[in-house]
Formats: C-alpha cells, sequence, structure tokens
C-alpha cells in the first residue's frame, strides 16, 4: 500500500518537475528554476550555456549553490528518480555523498554514489560559470567572498564584467574590495583607446603587487619583433616603466618579509633545539651529545602516537606534545641518574659519554624502527597557506611552529623565574654548595633540570617532525647548528637562545639566495669564529669574578 | 688530575715505548717477508687485503698520535682532527689523479675525469703543481698546518677553551664536509678521488707498493712516536703538562700559553695530515664523508680507551678499537654502533686513564 503511495508521489514530484504548472511549485519563479535544473541533465553543451543564462535571469535563492556546485562538479542526478542534487563534497571518493536540495538548500539526507550521476561541464562552459559565480559572490555579504569574485572576474576582463565592476565600485564598503575593483577597471580601462584614462589606469595599477598587473605593465614596455615598441603612446609607456620599477620595489619588499619569515621559522627550530641545549649546558655545565637523540625521541613519540590514532590525526599531535615531553624526559633523568652524575666537573668526559649514548639510541631506534624514514602526516589544520596578498604567502606549519616556539620559550622563562623549581636550578646553577647549605636536595634538582631540557628536546622533536622526515638521523643533523646558537647566544641564557637562534636562522636564509644553503651555512660557521673572537662568551655572557671567566 | 711525571710511571712508560718500537720494528720486517716470500697456500700469509688493514691501523695510531698529544698531553679536546687528517689525504688525492694522466675514463691528459664529467675546460689554479710529488708532499704537510695555525690563533688568543673549542673544531670540520660536498669546489664532489693508478711510477694495485708503503708507515709512525715522545720530555713538554692542569697558574708564572697551544695544535695537524697523506693511497679513496664530524670523535676514543696522555696508549687504543671494528662491522653490522656506544660510556665512567691507566700505574684513578 505505502509502496503504491510513495509511486505516487514520485509523479506528482515528477510532474512538478516538468510541468511548468506544476501543483508542487509554490511560485512560477521556482517552476522555471526546477525546469531549468531537470533539463540541464540531458542537455548538451552548448544547451546547458542557455539553461546556465536562464537560471540567472531566474533570480531564484538557490541558483547560486546551484552554480558553484555545478562549476565543482558537485551537481548530480539521481538515477531512479531524475532528481537533481547538490553533492556536499566528493573529496575522497566516499561511498555515499550527503545531498543537498536545490531548490531550498537545504540538507536531504545522502545516498550512495553509484545511485548518482554527475552532470557534466566542459572547459567553455566553467568559464561562463566561473564569472557566473564571481558576480554571484560580487553580491555576497562574506568579504572574503567578494575579495575572491572581483580576482576571478579580473581573470576574464569583458564589457559585462566591466560594467559589473563598475556598478559594484560604487556601493561597495570594504577598503581592500574596492582597490581590488579599481585595479580590475585599471586593467580594463589600460586597453581603451583615450590616452589621460590610460595613464590614470597605470598610475592606479602602480599601487598593485599583483604578479597579472606586472606582466600586463611590462607588455607595455616591450619592443615588438620589428624594433618598434608595441606601445605607441610615448607617456603611457614612460608611466608604465615608472610604475613596474614601483612594483618590483614592493614585491622585493615583500620577497625579503618572505625571506626572513622563512628565517624566523628556521630560527625557531633552532631555538626550540638550543633552549633544552641552554638548560643542560649553560646552567648546569653539562654538554649533552645525546641532545639531538633526545628529540628524535619525540619525533618518534609523535610518529607512534599518530600510528596509535589514526582516526584523530589533528587531536594526534596535541597528544603527542606532552607525550613526547614525558618520554624524552624519563629518558633524560634516566641518563642523569646513570650516567652523566657520575661526572660533573669533567665536562669534556660527560662530551663522551653522552655521545656514546647517542650512538647508543640512534642504533635502538634503528633497531625498533628500521632505519627507514617514517613520514608524520601534518594535520589538516596545520597545512595550508596563508595568503596576505598576492606577492606573499606563508604556510601554516611555519606560522605554527613559530608562535609554538615563542609559547614553549614563555612557559620555560616562566618556570625558571616564577617556579620553585627554577629558582632551585638557579640556585644551584650559581652556587651549588652554598645551595646545599641552604637545603636544597641540589642532586634531585640536577636530575629534574636535566628532564627538563631533555624534555624540551622531546617537543623540539614534535615540532621537527612536520617539518623533516622522521629518521635516526633526525638528531645528529640539527645538534651542530644548535650547539652554534648555544655558543653564540652565550651559555646558559635562555634569551641568548632565543636571540642566537632567530638570527642565525634569518642570516641563514637571507645568504642563500646568493650563495646556496651550503654556503651560506659555511659563511655562518665561518662568521660565528670570528664572532667568538670578539665576544668568547657569546652575546649574553654568564659574567662571574672568577679568572677562568675570562 | 693525571700525575704524569712520577718517577715510576715514567720508567714504566719508558718500557712500553721500547716494547711499542718493538713491535712497531718487527711489523716493518715481518709483515713484508711474510707477504712476499711465504706462500699464499701457507696460513702465516699475510694478504694484500691484510696489509691494507696493517697499513690502515698504523695511520689510524699515527692519528690517534695527533689527537692524544693535543688532549692527553695539552688538555685540549679537539673534534675536528678528521679535517687535517683528511686534508693531508686531500693533498695526496690530488697528486694520485693528476699521475693517472691519460688513463682516466675520459683520457684527458691533464683533467681529473670529474673535471671532465663537470665539462671543466681547465685545471683550477689550486691544483697547479700537483703533479709534482715534492709539491704535493709539501702540501700534505702544509695544508693541515696552515688550517691549524689560522684556526688555533683565531680559538687560542681569544681563549676559546674546554667544550667551546671542542664544538668549535666540530663545526670547522663540519663545515669542511659541507664545503668539500659541493662539486664546484674542485675536489670531486661527493664522490672524491678513487681509481688511483701509481704512486711515483709504481703500481698501487701491485703488493710489492702495498708492502713498500706500510714500511714506510710504519717508520713514520714510529718517527712520529718519537718526537711526540721528545716533546712531551722536553721543557716544553712540561709547560704543556702545567697548562693541561692548571691554565691559567701557568699564564700568570709568565708562560705564553697561547704560543705553546699554538704550537702544539700545529704540530698535531700535521701529524694527523701525514697520516692522511699515508691512508690515502692505501685504501685507495678519499671523499668528503672522512670529513665526517663522527670521525673525529672517534679518534677520541680510540684515545680515551688506549689511555690519554701516554703515547702508546693512544697507538694501543688506535689499533684494538680498529680491530674490533673490522671485526664487529663484519660480523654482527648491527652491534657495532652499540658496543661503540658503550665503549664511549663505559670508558669514561669507568676506565678515565684507559688500558694504559691499568698497566702503568696502582694508583686510583680520579
Amino acid at each position: 500500500m505505502t509502496k503504491h503511495l510513495r509511486a505516487g508521489l514520485w509523479l506528482l514530484l515528477l510532474l512538478g518537475l516538468w510541468g511548468p504548472s506544476s501543483i508542487l511549485a509554490q511560485s512560477p519563479n521556482d517552476a522555471d528554476f526546477l525546469a531549468a535544473l531537470g533539463e540541464l541533465r540531458e542537455a548538451s553543451f552548448a544547451d546547458k550555456e542557455a539553461i546556465v543564462e536562464r537560471l540567472i535571469q531566474n533570480g531564484h535563492p538557490g541558483v547560486h549553490s546551484v552554480l558553484t556546485a555545478f562549476l565543482s562538479d558537485r551537481l548530480y542526478f539521481r538515477n531512479d528518480d531524475q532528481k537533481v542534487f547538490i553533492v556536499k563534497s566528493t573529496e575522497g571518493e566516499p561511498a555515499a555523498l550527503d545531498l543537498v536540495d536545490p531548490q531550498t538548500v537545504k540538507d536531504a539526507g545522502s545516498a550512495p554514489a553509484d545511485s548518482l550521476t554527475k552532470i557534466g561541464t566542459n572547459n567553455r562552459l566553467r568559464r561562463v560559470l566561473r564569472t557566473t559565480v564571481a558576480r554571484f559572490g560580487l553580491s555576497s555579504p562574506d568579504t572574503a567572498v567578494r575579495l575572491d569574485a572581483v580576482r576571478d572576474i579580473i581573470r576574464s576582463l569583458d564589457e559585462a564584467n566591466v560594467a559589473l565592476l563598475n556598478e559594484r565600485i560604487g556601493v561597495e564598503t570594504n577598503a581592500s574590495v574596492k582597490r581590488e575593483i579599481s585595479m580590475g577597471l585599471a586593467l580594463a580601462a589600460l586597453d581603451g583607446s583615450d590616452p589621460k584614462v590610460r595613464l590614470d589606469a597605470v598610475a592606479t595599477l602602480s599601487q598593485s603587487v599583483s604578479q597579472d598587473v606586472r606582466n600586463k605593465l611590462a607588455s607595455l614596455t616591450e619592443k615588438s619583433p620589428d624594433g618598434n615598441f608595441v606601445e605607441a603612446d610615448e607617456q603611457v609607456r614612460q608611466a608604465a616603466v615608472k610604475a613596474l620599477t614601483t612594483i618590483d620595489t614592493w614585491r622585493t619588499l615583500y620577497s625579503y618579509i618572505e625571506t626572513l619569515f622563512f628565517g624566523l621559522s628556521l630560527g625557531s627550530v633552532l631555538v626550540l633545539v638550543a633552549i633544552g641545549l641552554a638548560i643542560t649546558f649553560g646552567v648546569m655545565g653539562v654538554i649533552n651529545m645525546a641532545h639531538g637523540e633526545l628529540m628524535m625521541l619525540g619525533a618518534y613519540t609523535t610518529y607512534v602516537v599518530q600510528t596509535a590514532m589514526p582516526q584523530h590525526i589533528g587531536i594526534s599531535i596535541l597528544v603527542a606534545i606532552p607525550a613526547a615531553f614525558v618520554v624524552a624526559a624519563v629518558a633524560g633523568i634516566v641518563i642523569e641518574r646513570t650516567i652523566i652524575r657520575f661526572l660533573y666537573g669533567r665536562p669534556l668526559e660527560t662530551l663522551l659519554a653522552t655521545f656514546g649514548l647517542s650512538l647508543i639510541l640512534q642504533q635502538l631506534v634503528r633497531s625498533i624502527f628500521s632505519a627507514l624514514n617514517r613520514s608524520v602526516e601534518t594535520p589538516a589544520w596545520m597545512s595550508g597557506t596563508l595568503q596576505l596578498n598576492e606577492a606573499l604567502s606563508i604556510t601554516y606549519n611555519r606560522l605554527y611552529i613559530v608562535i609554538f616556539t615563542l609559547l614553549v620559550f614563555a612557559v620555560i622563562v616562566a618556570v625558571m623565574k616564577r617556579t620553585r623549581l627554577g629558582l632551585n636550578i638557579r640556585a644551584v646553577s650559581q652556587n651549588r654548595s652554598m645551595a646545599r647549605a641552604m637545603g636544597i636536595r641540589t642532586e634531585w634538582v640536577d636530575a629534574m633540570t636535566f628532564g627538563l631540557g631533555a624534555g624540551i628536546a622531546g617537543v623540539a622533536g614534535v615540532a621537527l617532525s612536520q617539518l623533516t622526515n622522521v629518521g635516526p638521523n633526525l638528531g645528529q643533523s640539527y645538534i651542530i647548528d644548535s650547539f652554534m646558537v648555544v655558543v653564540f647566544g652565550g651559555v646558559g641564557n635562555l634569551w641568548g637562545a632565543l636571540v642566537g637562534g632567530m638570527s642565525l636562522g634569518i642570516v641563514n636564509k637571507l645568504l642563500e639566495p646568493y650563495s646556496g644553503a651550503v654556503l651560506a651555512k659555511i659563511f655562518v660557521l665561518v662568521a660565528l669564529i670570528l664572532f667568538i673572537q670578539r665576544r668568547p662568551r657569546g652575546l649574553f655572557p654568564q659574567t662571574g669574578r672568577s679568572a677562568e671567566n675570562g | 688530575m693525571l700525575l704524569v711525571g712520577r718517577p715510576i710511571k715514567i720508567v714504566r712508560s719508558e718500557r712500553a715505548s721500547t716494547w711499542f718500537l718493538f713491535v712497531l720494528a718487527a711489523v716493518a720486517v715481518v709483515v713484508p717477508v711474510l707477504n712476499q716470500a711465504v706462500p699464499e697456500s701457507s696460513a702465516f700469509h699475510i694478504s694484500s687485503y691484510g696489509l691494507t688493514l696493517i697499513g690502515k691501523y698504523m695511520c689510524y695510531a699515527m692519528l690517534a698520535l695527533a689527537v692524544d698529544l693535543i688532549w692527553g698531553y695539552c688538555g685540549i679536546l679537539s673534534l675536528g682532527h678528521a679535517a687535517f687528517f683528511s686534508l693531508g689525504g686531500y693533498a695526496m688525492g690530488m697528486y694520485l689523479m693528476r699521475q693517472i694522466g691519460p688513463r682516466g675514463v675520459y683520457g684527458d691528459p691533464v683533467l681529473p675525469d670529474f673535471m671532465v664529467f663537470l665539462n671543466w675546460k681547465e685545471l683550477p689554479w689550486f691544483w697547479y703543481g700537483f703533479n709534482h710529488f715534492s709539491f704535493a708532499l709539501l702540501m700534505m704537510l702544509i695544508a693541515p698546518a696552515l688550517l691549524a695555525l689560522v684556526f688555533g690563533w683565531f680559538a687560542f688568543r681569544s681563549r676559546v677553551t674546554g667544550v667551546y673549542f671542542s664544538i668549535i673544531t666540530q663545526a670547522l670540520t663540519y663545515a669542511l664536509m659541507l664545503a668539500f660536498f659541493r662539486n664546484d669546489m674542485g675536489f670531486g664532489g661527493n664522490n672524491g678521488f678513487t681509481d688511483f693508478k701509481d704512486l711515483l711510477g709504481f703500481d698501487l694495485h701491485s703488493d710489492a707498493t702495498r708492502v713498500v708503503l706500510v714500511v714506510i708507515t710504519a717508520i713514520t709512525l714510529g718517527a712520529g712516536y718519537l718526537a711526540c715522545r721528545a716533546i712531551v720530555a722536553s721543557r716544553a713538554g712540561r709547560v704543556i703538562r702545567a697548562i693541561r692542569d692548571a691554565e691559567s697558574r701557568t699564564r700568570f708564572l709568565g708562560y705564553p700559553v697561547e704560543s705553546f697551544k699554538l704550537w702544539v695544535f700545529v704540530f698535531s695537524a700535521v701529524l694527523a695530515g701525514a697520516a692522511g697523506a699515508l691512508y690515502v693511497p692505501q685504501v685507495g679513496i678519499i671523499n668528503p664523508s672522512e670529513f665526517a664530524p663522527i670521525n673525529s670523535i672517534e679518534v677520541v676514543i680510540w684515545v680515551a680507551v688506549g689511555g690519554r696522555g701516554t703515547l702508546f696508549g693512544a697507538v694501543a687504543g688506535a689499533v684494538l678499537v680498529n680491530y674490533a671494528k673490522t671485526y664487529l662491522t663484519g660480523a654482527f653490522p648491527e652491534v657495532w654502533l652499540y658496543a661503540l656506544g658503550a665503549l664511549f660510556v663505559l670508558v669514561t665512567l669507568f676506565l678515565p686513564r684507559g688500558l694504559a691507566g691499568i698497566l702503568t700505574g696502582r694508583d686510583k684513578a680520579k
């Protein structure tokens, strides 16, 4: 019985799709919309273009969503009833697709992927769709959408689009969108004939930094193969040359900012590594050559945590941070209790013993995880880039690492300055016997200090796992650089580690374009050797009265 | 602190020295006989592989001497001695490359194969003269000496001491490794030099040449040993040990600590360079991985195992550890790093004066 009823309902629905005078349609607007959608299914590409045109004329609230979906290949129809749906996402080719009703723009359940058929597009159609969607975007309340829309329109400027932009600039309130529109209008005006307007256009364009604008202006200054300038108007040409200089200056500036940022992110990694070293090396006078391997432990912890929770990659990294801290800190405390405490006051011996330890740890990891590199997945929220303008973009993972480093640094400074442990650590490092006389358990403080330094190495390992492959040699590749940071910044000084790491990172990246990565590294090392001529105790030396302190 | 200078110890180390020189002389006499005169079927025959191995160990022993002199006697822990060793080796390698002449794969009469491969048209200036052995010989010693002089002058003058010096030397050898890995440095990039043909006209692949090389190495090692002993036993040697034990006090007594350090350092570098120069024709290859920081640190552990502050200890340590390495990397490759690591830890913890400490003195290690 119900089966019949359902069949009847479907029939009504079908009538509604085809017949303009459908009883289900609420308004003629609606009816035409649905009709056009229906026709889209089997139309030729040329016809589809006409139908798209009709949909635009129609002005139904669902049109924008439909066309957007159509453009990104998400417009489907159901095989058994021919009803057209928008599919939410086809990414990863899921077995079931979530549907959205185009008429109401509301969720309409889901359906197995093989019961749906995609409505295809071709290049020409997509071009039409893109401008159309952009036009819709132009009136969107969301600034970002409007900005994207303007950029899309600029890519295919024609008379209609120019008119559209002209219309929009009058009502646009957002400054950056307005600027983008005026760029588009200027680009269009450049192709006109009025020399005055064209000169103004060049002047407007000189404020842009986009590659497209630059290319357009550059084409004005070129010579054609026959030796004449492509651009006949002398004044426009000269203005274009001037505008190009301005644009190039800005673009260079932005590329410097980008390099600076790269340097900061490289520096952050060095700082992360060096903070731990600064604590063990500086505060305890212990050279921990196994520091890199403690980092490696942290990175492998990240890998293990991620393998343990494959469904939650995004959270796994947050779980890995404390896990890596604990793993590395425990390893550090064990090392301190079993080896290092017998070697206090003999820094060279400590260096050798910890170097031996680093070999053992490396081989241990090789035995457990194999010598092959393991790759740690980057969570979705850490991938992608932040586009600041056309000439400057910043990748999120580097941005997060800079922020993360500053956070870790702040926490460590707080621990050292504000907590009981920090007070004890500072007391012991300044005067061990006096501290013991005051009732501080120096042995316990030593273990904790070393654990703290090791734990930070573990946390640094988590950060590194996001930048490079996780392998047994991970630690070695950073350890020399980070020792340089400590020597540069001044032993036992956290601020020294911060300033030293950041400056070494930036100098490295600034040199790289001129000399290549390897030579840059060599220059930095040589410069450092020369630097300690002037300041043998680094930027922020620990001062003391004994003759040995120099 | 190490109390080198106690009479009983001097007597014992004199005895050990005599023994060592005796063994060295025996090697120089017996090894050629065992290789050339004893038939291959005999159990006493030394194969060309064995020859190379013995030659290699002696080169390592020389390197260990160099490190011991600077670390064991002067208290300066250099983690960059592989750099001097490799520089000597590269100087020898350059001569050997020039000796190949037109017999290379590309048959260029002047340019080594890798330069032809990189499309270079003429020899870089720093390759001039390396076709003369005497010039090359000079460079094998001068290149490491010069590096040590410049680097040491900068480092000691500004009183970079202790772990700082160790780390900076490590950075130095690391930087050199990176530099030599570059193709446009003109030293063959990461392949380095290999495929050597002959040395002074003698075929490097013949056993006779190898035997002579082993004998030369033994003689050089002996000479190096005697030179080190002379330095250590001299008045200057006492100052050097004083620097190790109380640097500031020595300075306040009016000794020019920096120059003492610098000259010991330079001598040590020359010794390391000579070791490298002898090493290359015997193993037949030199590439940038010889500069790797781990190599320098390994040398330190040879010395530590043998006993720093005793010259024969350094030699014994180098031979023992390398023999263990040859055996373990062959038989149980994955165990070697564990063993080396454990050696570092155990020796520093329980044998601060190395094996020599067990032999020479009943006095407890600090």
